[in-house]
């Protein structure tokens, strides 16, 4: 082994952070129960288990990008941090199939068998199974949301988006800081446009197409989908803000910037499940 | 506990700077692979005796025929916490201890690749296990819809499923947190010259099942939190009125749950493939078929769960894949079983402990898996769906399977880990007592089952009571059997003759050269395999 000094691999000290998450957790969880359940005390656990869960996420990011630009990790903790994003990113694709998978289920299978014959002649007497569909227990007239207005403004806005984050990416790699932090400033800009069209969505729908969460499962699929999908919009958008905030600092050279790699590994993975929303929700 | 090496004098070249918490903040802020195992192993066997107890609480209200002790409700619970804390509490958690303890010893690792998420991983185990069994004290009781949660049950019930489901939210993210660590480490970390095709059986079985866990545990959180929205804010995924439909929820349930299935028995077969060519004292026959058949049930699994819904009501095309799919997978088991019994073949065999377990489990596994293959026939599952046929087949996996083989890797690799040779006279003793209590417990139920007992109900016809007498019988001589293994580990822990470095004259591999019991540290400069 070459290294006289330094570790083969970086292994970190004991750490408080760990055990303050999970009491989040326990407090977030029990809390959101209670809450649900008309308990008095939940909404404040909720509270402060998320108020504990900012403190952990401070501290334990905060102590990972000291130890990273303490050059405390070489080229194989950086290995280890691609090979944990990808699969990271794999496991929120498969919590995004159980949605679609649902979507297509019902569109395939379950509101046409409500309509199949034993059904009609049984239980739901003249019901239709076009889609969009509320079911046939569903009496109020809502109107669908259509692809060609806001939406189709909104994938432009995530695929420029995922074009401004290359374009500062090779700002970086090319040693250009102006042009890097211009385009991750354009990115969350565009990102934060998106979610105000999306809320701005979500009002429309409620108010003017009597479109709900409650309008059976074409509201269920339709706004639990888009839902997951702007909170992950979110988590990404703020996860670009810190790393614009490490690029004023002065972090990252052009071979050590995988934080940067991870964050936009994960934007173009939200920008891809916004595709195949943009498809199956909102278009076909 | 107390009697892992805390010296530092191991560790050459190791910058630590020697504060390291003491008491129980040490184990509460560790970040070594081998504290945090050891966590996993203690917490796996509390639920274990948590889950144990409400499976006596099940048999003792089946003893005799009748309602004798619990509200149907309460018994109702029972079946569904026993289930939960066992899959979820008991065997996955001890699987991932042992992958925590021996997957760096095995391919020349220092630690995992994420030693500060491993902690987390961990010690988000206790606060799920926390709302699990808060449940029981909450109005209206513990969850009462089965471990499976199936709609419309599950949206049905009060609060105490908002509690359930909040803690598999957190289980999962343990889960996923922990597969990502294995998986980084067993790809990133092995010693130099440790090729794929080099690595222990067990360090691939971990591997596949990891990666089966990343696949398929937010698929399980996306079920549960369709159950939260339909319970609490108006959604209708389950609701036919609305649109939806309940069988929705059991194929997305199926489809985390027959890989789920394997997650728990592929590490299982992994230790056996450690155990057997030790005790044989030959090479595991077709390692690279093993590893193959591995990799072959793992994505058989995401392509026959229906066939755990063959009553619920699919076009016969479905039905006749997902059959035939189902049986497909009995090659890849059965490639491991030969290979496991061509291992034996005129090897020169002892029997301690672990090989005892190990070789009970192949026979009463088999036994497990020709019982799914009997189930996975659609026409005979058409009869004995939702019997205690089925209870006795994944039993026979489960605890002969799984728990079998968690035991068997104890009694292996529990020298390396204390430095003591545990009692062979009490392992064995173990051992007997397992086996044959757990074939007084679960064998009758295929006779039960066959002749149309149903699960999960309280009470049955007069004809059924011999049986489950035996049954009953046999499950409070199989609980108790337990302490055995208690008292056995504990002695083993506190003292006893000393282990030597190889501990076993026929092991093999990178964990058998450090010292017994290992050091702290280990391999902090990579050995070098040839």
């Amino acid at each position: 082994m070459s290294q006289s000094h330094a570790p083969y691999y970086f292994v970190p000290e004991p750490s408080r952070y760990p055990i303050f998450g999970s009491v989040a957790l326990l407090l977030m969880g029990m809390g959101a129960a209670c809450w649900m359940n008309g308990v008095n005390a939940g909404p404040y656990m909720v509270a402060g288990g998320f108020a504990i869960l900012i403190y952990m996420l401070f501290g334990w990011f905060g102590q990972v990008v000291g130890e990273s630009e303490g050059g405390k990790y070489n080229q194989r903790v950086d290995v280890s941090f691609r090979w944990s994003m990808g699969w990271f990113i794999f496991s929120e694709v498969m919590f995004f199939a159980a949605f679609f998978g649902a979507l297509f289920y019902v569109r395939v299978l379950s509101v046409p068998d409500l309509a199949g014959l034993e059904s009609r002649t049984l239980l739901w007497n003249g019901f239709t199974p076009a889609w969009p569909s509320a079911g046939p227990g569903f009496s109020e007239a809502f109107t669908p949301m259509g692809a060609w207005g806001i939406p189709a403004i909104n994938t432009l806005l995530l695929l420029t988006s995922g074009a401004t984050l290359t374009w500062a990416h090779w700002g970086l790699v090319n040693g250009n800081r102006g042009q890097l932090k211009l385009g991750l400033l354009l990115t969350i800009l565009l990102g934060a446009v998106f979610l105000c069209l999306q809320v701005y969505e979500y009002v429309h729908a409620y108010h003017e197409l009597n479109l709900k969460l409650t309008t059976g499962i074409y509201g269920s699929t339709f706004f639990m989908l888009t839902g997951f999908h702007g909170f992950h919009v979110t988590l990404g958008a703020t996860m670009l803000i810190v790393i614009l905030c490490r690029v004023m600092r002065g972090h990252f050279t052009a071979d050590h910037h995988f934080a940067f790699e991870a964050v936009a590994w994960y934007w173009h993975f939200v920008d891809v499940v916004w595709l195949g929303l943009f498809v199956v929700v909102y278009w076909l | 506990m107390s009697s892992i090496s805390h010296d530092h004098a191991h560790g050459h070249g190791h910058d630590d700077h020697g504060h390291h918490p003491t008491g129980l903040m040490r184990w509460i802020t560790t970040t070594n692979h081998k504290d945090i195992g050891t966590m996993y192993l203690i917490f796996a066997f509390t639920m274990f005796i948590v889950g144990g107890l409400l499976a006596w609480g099940i048999r003792a209200e089946l003893m005799y025929p009748g309602m004798q002790l619990w509200d149907p409700e309460r018994f109702n619970s029972f079946t569904t916490m026993h289930g939960l804390i066992m899959v979820f509490g008991a065997i996955m958690p001890a699987f991932v201890g042992f992958a925590n303890w021996q997957i760096p010893l095995m391919i020349g690792a220092s630690d995992m690749a994420f030693a500060r998420m491993n902690n987390w991983s961990f010690w988000l185990l206790p606060v799920a296990a926390i709302l699990l069994v808060t449940s029981f004290f909450l109005p209206g009781g513990a969850p009462a819809a089965g471990w499976t949660l199936y709609a419309p049950l599950s949206v049905q019930q009060g609060m105490s499923m908002d509690f359930t489901i909040f803690a598999i939210h957190i289980m999962g993210a343990s889960s996923i947190m922990g597969s990502i660590n294995i998986i980084v480490t067993i790809l990133n970390m092995r010693a130099p010259g440790m090729t794929l095709m080099k690595m222990p059986l067990f360090v691939w079985t971990w591997l596949i099942t990891a990666y089966l866990l990343i696949a398929v545990m937010p698929v399980l959180a996306g079920a549960v939190t369709m159950i939260l929205t339909d319970r609490h804010f108006g959604t209708s995924f389950f609701n036919a009125a609305g649109g939806g439909d309940p069988v929705l929820y059991q194929h997305v349930f199926c489809f985390f749950g027959h890989p789920e299935v394997y997650i728990m028995i592929l590490p299982a077969f992994g230790i056996i493939s450690q155990i057997i060519p030790t005790f044989a004292r030959k090479p595991l026959f077709g390692y690279a078929s093993m590893v193959y058949a591995t990799a072959s049930i793992a994505i058989l699994s995401f392509i026959v769960w229906a066939h755990h819904m063959f009553v619920v009501g699919m076009p016969a095309a479905g039905l006749l894949f997902f059959m035939y799919a189902t049986m497909l997978i009995a090659v890849p088991t059965g490639v491991k079983v030969f290979n496991w019994v061509a291992t034996m073949w005129r090897g020169s065999m002892t029997f301690e402990t672990p090989m005892l377990f190990a070789v009970g489990f192949i026979f009463v596994f088999t036994m497990g898996g020709f019982t799914g293959l009997i189930c996975a026939i659609m026409p005979i599952d058409i009869q004995i769906q939702d019997t205690y046929y089925v209870v006795a087949h994944f039993h026979y996996v489960l605890v002969a399977g799984s728990l079998f083989a968690l035991f068997a890797g104890t009694y292996y690799w529990l020298p390396k880990w204390t430095g003591h040779m545990y009692s062979e006279t009490l392992g064995k003793l173990h051992f007997w007592a397992s086996i044959i209590f757990f074939n007084i417990t679960f064998f009758p139920m295929h006779f039960l089952g066959l002749a149309g007992m149903p699960r999960r109900i309280p009470d049955y016809a007069t004809q059924f009571a011999d049986f489950n007498f035996i049954a009953s019988i046999g499950a409070f001589g199989f609980g108790l059997s337990q302490l055995i293994f208690l008292i056995a580990v504990v002695k083993c822990a506190k003292g006893g003759p000393k282990a030597t470095a190889q501990v076993w004259e026929g092991a093999d591999g990178l964990e058998w050269t450090v010292p017994s019991p290992a050091p702290y540290h280990t391999f902090e400069e990579p050995p070098h395999v040839k």
